[in-house]
């Protein structure tokens, strides 16, 4: 069969093929599928389907030994836009991180925004109100101008759009390594609630009920998109770029009253957001979840733009719209509620039985596609890549701490760190997000986790980000652990159990080996951590390509944690609260570890070394102790151990938040080994809480029982100054002032 | 001005598209401060026989040409305006300060922070008249604990209105420090004279920039923002024209 | 001494939501027959050179790399001698 095409449109080959992205094997098999050379429409429906982005094919191997099953699980990993798990009370939870590295990077602000925008679809489109965001973002040194204007651009455009579509920003990371600069990772997290079943689902079925476009009219923006992703930045990329897309958040605040009134009505069948590869991502995945197809007519697409063509019409980015099937009939219902929120609702297509998506447009057909072997899941190409054990990683073993010289002055040290861009407060970047907003924010900034408010009950949802990109480019396995388990600490300091896991892993190409292995063993990493504490994954997302000809990016699987605060109770912060209380560790004393240290990259420029090995089960044990003891009610403060190890993290204790200022008098949890290394090694699984003196049996009891490691410190004072082990000895406010200001030195204008 | 009975007072807050304050503020008038509270569609004509008009937060319109630009010539503006005029209580918070001000029904405007960036802060306030509808629970020279979110809260007007918002008690609140000291570095936004809030000369409409809604739930710790509820519910439990109320004219001269 | 004057706009293909809602808000105000309403930057500056050429020069290369953005927003720009 031969398809007919009014439009001209460009003779398809092989050449072709390969400039869009696609490799002899696949267009081969493309050619196979259909019987015959495709259409250009078709070759750009391929070619954006199998690309990295849409398909994952050259990590759905490793990703599917993670795991992802338990209890809480409402839809399996990857079934829908975002992970649903139930919290109780008759709520569920959706939530999903997403990166959008390669848009920031060329247009930091538009790159951003609509990172937040795409994900926040996800989030409602599965029928869930979005009730906070978070996000995680890495930068190259602080030092050059270009990472200050990437960093301007990319906060201000979270914040633009967040702050208008009206959730709150409550949590995340900012990092900054040289490894970044060309190549800034920008990763955004939303999290929804929703009723148990009232969630909509992203299928297409019943033959015969209409296929709506909501939403935004359709432009050229962004065409090819999801291959753009898949590649290098490179000049080359910086030429093709495609026009960038901009994001419209008061028009995505519509999108999402009207899409929740819609889903609501019942008139529904289904419903997905479309992102990268916009129609025909949203198209083929739905006929192939629902095992139908679609009839679609593009002359009836609302185009922003005149004299576009089919292949644009089907690869549009433009964003804030969404495909839906409607009951048959009720056309006209949900066409008024779009209408209400001044939004275009029309009909392009009718589902139908047969399993093929069928476009035409101008009187032709111009596409015809089963829709099956176009989606992950289906039979889009699944690759298992070579893997080879990096060179590097010889010399990083190698490393031998004792030669690292003793840092004279530890008090100077520890001002330095506080003050270091990776440690100190992000005050400059969050008071840009609207972080208040849906009064339901019970932390505010500077927690080990932001904790919101389910309204209406006693409960609340505690959630973060982690990753620490050195830990696993030195000790890919055991980093990729780390990111779990310390994502899964935060949350657990703030009085939560950790639930499930959603995540971004941002590395390099996969076709280099030694990148390959570096994600194949991080996964296997996560994986192991995972399933030790009981926090299976239910989505994410894989950013591939992330570097540029001269540096590629540390390995970053970011980590999305969700924990359930079961009594608000229970909610904790960081911040001392009473003179007087009992300074405690959780946890081991550590063996004063600092390779991969801040300590290490910052005072010595040295980064190197293994990452601090970790016991998952003894992980495990502490996190286990410290939620006792919260629920018990005895803790009083409580934060995680980790960049700028044990002093850092008394240090802060000392005095972020807005209203608290103690002093400390504490020991040295092991007085054998070396200061340096004692007060600010990055020894894992450790725990800071503060107790009243009455409660110190009990938690000394809780830790027997659970056979943690449990040593009191010291206490807590009024006396204004922050004295560890004979030799810190700094004033609270000296501390407190390099903490706060270290990040806006670098901003201020 | 309506009867004063024992009965809830009814707040009616505006929903312009793009608003994103007004479940917090009905929140809060209702559940929190046990009101009656009402959504008003932008597109509709009628207040439901509200009581206090809330112009909430937010980017009605995506705030896209100048804040509050658009939000003006909704069709309910026409109401609320009307309701105004006839003494009827209207409180823009944050994006309803400034649909206010491009309505015409408070003098001045609201120009970029001079940060020229967004903040989002607990900031203190200084109560600069406590004899107002929106103020007589608080102490006159008391400090609350409001936050502040907006981009566009930068106070501005010519000095001869300046010099009338002044002498009239028109300027409800201004930044300051924890210790009611109103300096530049209190100040958020770069404001005229540290103005946070402002009403007009016959006291029935004010605005403000911090958000009390957001400071009403103990759970949430900071719980200033109740006062300003308190005081309009107490405004509406009392005759209206009793003295104390009204005598911003008078007051303080 | 020359003056420029720099009008930005964002390119035809990119989506201008400020115009959109502009758009749509001059409709509400009961006008018909408006549309396409994009909304740009006006920017005016001085600029010293020779000839009107090298100030043109120059005034166009502070616009393409800071005034408009390459990526996204086209630049018209006109040159007076003062």
């Amino acid at each position: 069969m031969t398809v007919p095409v009014k439009t001209p449109e460009p003779d398809v080959d092989f050449d072709l093929a390969l400039k869009h992205g696609l490799t002899r094997e696949e267009y081969d098999r493309v050619v196979s599928i259909l019987g015959r050379t495709p259409t250009y429409t078709e070759l750009g429906i391929f070619s954006v389907m199998w690309s990295e982005h849409c398909s994952y094919k050259n990590s759905i191997a490793v990703l599917k030994t993670l795991p992802r099953e338990g209890s809480r699980l409402l839809v399996g990993a990857g079934e829908e836009n975002a992970g649903l798990v139930d919290v109780g009370g008759g709520f569920a939870v959706a939530f999903k991180i997403e990166s959008h590295n390669h848009p920031s990077a060329v247009e930091p602000y538009q790159g951003a925004a609509t990172g937040v925008g795409g994900i926040m679809r996800d989030i409602f489109t599965m029928g869930a109100r979005p009730i906070a965001a978070l996000n995680s973002l890495r930068f190259g040194s602080l030092d050059n101008e270009r990472t200050k204007f990437l960093l301007r651009g990319v906060v201000k455009g979270i914040g633009d759009y967040g702050n208008s579509f009206g959730v709150p920003t409550v949590a995340g990371e900012v990092c900054f390594e040289p490894c970044y600069q060309e190549n800034p990772l920008v990763n955004a997290m939303a999290v929804g609630i929703v009723k148990h079943g009232r969630w909509a689902s992203a299928i297409a079925k019943g033959a015969g009920n209409p296929v709506m476009i909501v939403g935004s009219s359709t432009g050229r923006d962004g065409i090819h998109g999801a291959t753009f992703a898949s590649e290098e930045i490179s000049e080359e990329s910086e030429a093709k770029r495609p026009s960038v897309q901009v994001g419209d958040p008061f028009t995505e605040k519509l999108l999402l009253e009207a899409t929740l009134e819609a889903i609501r009505s019942g008139f529904l069948v289904g419903i997905q957001d479309m992102g990268a590869a916009g129609l025909t991502c949203s198209s083929t995945e739905m006929s192939a979840k629902g095992k139908s197809g679609m009839r679609i007519n593009l002359d009836r697409v609302p185009a922003r733009e005149t004299g576009m063509s089919a292949y644009e019409l089907m690869l549009s980015e433009s964003q804030e719209r969404m495909l839906v099937v409607v009951k048959k009939g009720h056309e006209e219902e949900v066409r008024e509620i779009f209408a209400k929120w001044d939004l275009h609702a029309e009909i392009i297509g009718v589902v139908t039985d047969e399993p093929r998506v069928v476009v035409e447009y101008e009187g032709s057909v111009v596409a015809d596609v089963p829709a099956e072997p176009l989606v992950l899941g289906g039979g889009a190409p699944v690759y298992i890549r070579e893997a080879i054990r990096p060179e590097y990683l010889n010399e990083v073993e190698a490393f031998d701490p004792a030669g690292v010289p003793e840092a004279g002055d530890l008090n100077s040290v520890l001002l330095r760190l506080l003050g270091t861009p990776n440690i100190a407060s992000k005050r400059w970047v969050y008071e840009q997000y609207d972080h208040m907003v849906r009064t339901n924010n019970l932390v505010l900034a500077e927690g080990d986790a932001g904790v919101i408010l389910i309204k209406g009950t006693n409960k609340a949802l505690a959630m973060k980000t982690d990753c620490n990109g050195r830990y696993v480019y030195l000790s890919p396995h055991t980093g990729g652990m780390s990111a779990v388990a310390e994502a899964a600490r935060n949350v657990v300091c703030t009085g939560a159990l950790p639930i499930a896991v959603t995540n971004c892993l941002n590395f390099g190409n996969p076709y280099d080996p030694e990148i390959y292995w570096q994600f194949r063993e991080a996964v296997r990493g996560m994986g192991d951590a995972c399933r030790a504490l009981d926090t299976p994954v239910t989505g994410g997302n894989v950013s591939f390509y992330n570097g540029s000809p001269t540096a590629t990016v540390y390995p970053t699987p970011v980590i999305g944690m969700l924990g359930l605060v079961e009594d608000l109770a229970h909610v904790t912060t960081v911040p001392f609260r009473h003179e007087g209380d009992a300074v405690v560790l959780l946890g081991p004393p550590g063996s004063g570890h600092i390779g991969g240290s801040e300590y290490l990259a910052t005072i010595h420029e040295i980064v190197s070394g293994t990452a601090p090995p970790i016991d998952i089960n003894r992980e495990k044990a502490v996190q286990g102790a410290c939620l006792d003891a919260i629920r018990d009610g005895i803790v009083q403060s409580a934060h995680d151990v980790s960049d700028g190890g044990l002093a850092v993290a008394v240090a802060e204790c000392c005095f972020v938040g807005p209203d608290s200022s103690f002093g400390v008098t504490a020991d040295l949890p092991d007085e054998s080994l070396r200061p340096d290394r004692a007060l600010f090694g990055e020894d894992q699984s450790r725990i800071i809480v503060s107790v009243a003196p009455s409660g110190v049996e009990q938690l000394r009891k809780i830790c027997e029982t659970r056979d943690v490691s449990f040593k009191v410190l010291g206490k807590v004072t009024r006396d204004d100054r922050i004295r560890i082990g004979g030799r810190i000895d700094v004033g609270v406010e000296e501390a407190k002032q390099a903490y706060y200001s270290g990040l806006e030195e670098y901003l201020s204008e | 001005m309506k009867e004063m009975t024992d009965r809830n007072i009814r707040f009616g807050v505006v929903v312009f598209p793009g608003s994103n304050c007004d479940h917090d503020a009905h929140h809060a008038a209702g559940a929190l401060l046990g009101q009656s509270a009402e959504f008003l569609w932008h597109k509709d004509h009628d207040l439901k026989n509200s009581d206090v008009i809330i112009l909430p937060g937010g980017f009605s319109f995506g705030d896209y040409l100048r804040s509050g630009a658009i939000a003006r010539f909704s069709p309910i503006m026409k109401e609320v305006i009307r309701f105004a005029q006839d003494g009827g209580v209207v409180i823009g918070i944050c994006n309803g300060f400034q649909v206010l001000v491009e309505a015409g029904l408070l003098p001045g405007a609201l120009i970029r922070n001079s940060s020229l960036r967004f903040v989002c802060r607990f900031v203190h306030l200084r109560v600069e008249n406590g004899a107002t509808r929106l103020t007589n629970r608080c102490k006159q020279g008391e400090v609350l604990t409001i936050p502040v979110a907006h981009g566009e809260g930068n106070y501005r007007t010519d000095p001869e209105t300046h010099r009338r918002l002044e002498e009239n008690g028109q300027i409800l609140f201004r930044y300051c420090d924890k210790q009611g000291r109103t300096t530049p570095e209190a100040n958020p936004n770069g404001s005229l004279d540290n103005i946070a809030g402002i009403m007009n000369e016959e006291g029935n409409v004010f605005g403000m920039m911090p958000h009390p809604e957001r400071a009403c739930d103990p759970l949430l710790r900071y719980t200033d923002g109740r006062k300003i509820f308190e005081s309009i519910i107490n405004s509406f439990v009392r005759p209206a024209t009793e003295p104390e109320l009204v005598s911003i004219h008078n007051g303080g001269r | 001494m020359f003056l420029a004057k720099v009008h930005v706009t964002l390119r035809k293909s990119i989506l201008d939501p400020q115009g959109k809602a502009v758009e749509h808000a001059v409709a509400t105000l009961g006008v018909v027959g408006v549309d396409e309403v994009r909304i740009g930057k006006y920017i005016e500056f001085r600029v010293d050179g020779k000839s009107e050429q090298e100030a043109r020069e120059a005034a166009e290369q502070v616009c393409r790399k800071l005034l408009a953005n390459p990526v996204m927003e086209d630049f018209s720009l006109v040159v007076e001698p003062q």
